[in-house]
């Protein structure tokens, strides 16, 4: 398989994460912008495991690693927009800065 | 070109697709069960990679787990206004940002790699990995149970904290 086919793969993601965390006013679905960028970085990850033939599987591990991070982070964001939520009654990032 | 080939191009235009319905969908529910989807094509796209307990580990923690929480959060702060699914008013700025990252870096990949193929020499069953996992990256494998525990505990704080007010 040619490496470019999950690296396109990877940047079409990436880029359509990107839009989601800057274009979605939902704090939860900023998150899932973010996880979308996130599993882009595993998939370079992982093609380029396969490319190398890694006998310590860098990249496999590096990818198991990347999705640990996610799950703290989503984890851990998903507390702050529930925070959020209750102290201002909305997570419309656009209209949280604005009461104030 | 082989029928990975194909069934990698097939996963690719679903993930691309979802992805962009995930993003763009006026449901909020729908935009979590979108990424379901692409979550999942990415799975398919790992096993055709060689990498198959990464994508069964994938599919458990994302699938299983991640847009669970993200359902779960989504319901809890739901609003009384159903339009809360819109987009900000810079959205052609996000389009725009979000095209040229994905432009730049296709071309960065295309200007570098052309011509590259993955041959699939070392397949990652649970065995290779879980040998590389406790032979080689046993301390960074321990420091990040730390860090999944630390974050763990600091999102029940965050949460406990918001229900005392």
């Amino acid at each position: 398989m040619p490496l470019l086919y999950p690296l396109v793969l990877a940047a079409a993601l990436f880029g359509i994460g990107l839009y989601g965390v800057l274009a979605r006013r939902n704090a939860v679905l900023m998150l899932l912008g973010v996880e979308l960028m996130l599993n882009a970085v595993n998939l370079n990850l992982v093609a380029f495991d396969a490319w190398f033939a890694d006998v310590m599987h860098t990249g496999q591990v590096l990818t198991l690693f990347t999705i640990t991070i996610a799950a703290a982070e989503i984890g851990l964001g998903l507390a702050i927009v529930l925070s959020l939520f209750r102290a201002v009654r909305t997570v419309d990032v656009d209209r949280v800065g604005a009461d104030r | 070109m082989s029928a990975t080939e194909v069934i990698f191009l097939l996963f690719a235009a679903v993930a691309i697709g979802s992805a962009l319905l995930a993003m763009t969908s006026r449901q909020l529910v729908h935009s979590a069960l979108w990424l379901v989807v692409t979550l999942g094509a990415v799975a398919g796209c790992f096993v055709l990679l060689t990498a198959e307990f990464v994508a069964w580990v994938q599919v458990l923690v994302y699938v299983g787990s991640v847009v669970v929480l993200v359902i779960f959060a989504l319901m809890l702060t739901r609003q009384q206004s159903t339009i809360s699914a819109e987009v900000t008013s810079n959205r052609w700025t996000a389009a725009v940002l979000g095209l040229v990252a994905s432009v730049g870096l296709g071309a960065t990949v295309v200007s570098g790699f052309h011509g590259e193929r993955i041959e699939g020499r070392r397949i990652g069953t649970a065995e290779s990995i879980g040998d590389a996992l406790f032979n080689d990256w046993v301390l960074p494998f321990e420091i990040l149970s730390g860090v999944l525990l630390a974050a763990l505990v600091g999102a029940i704080v965050i949460s406990r904290a918001g229900a005392d007010r």
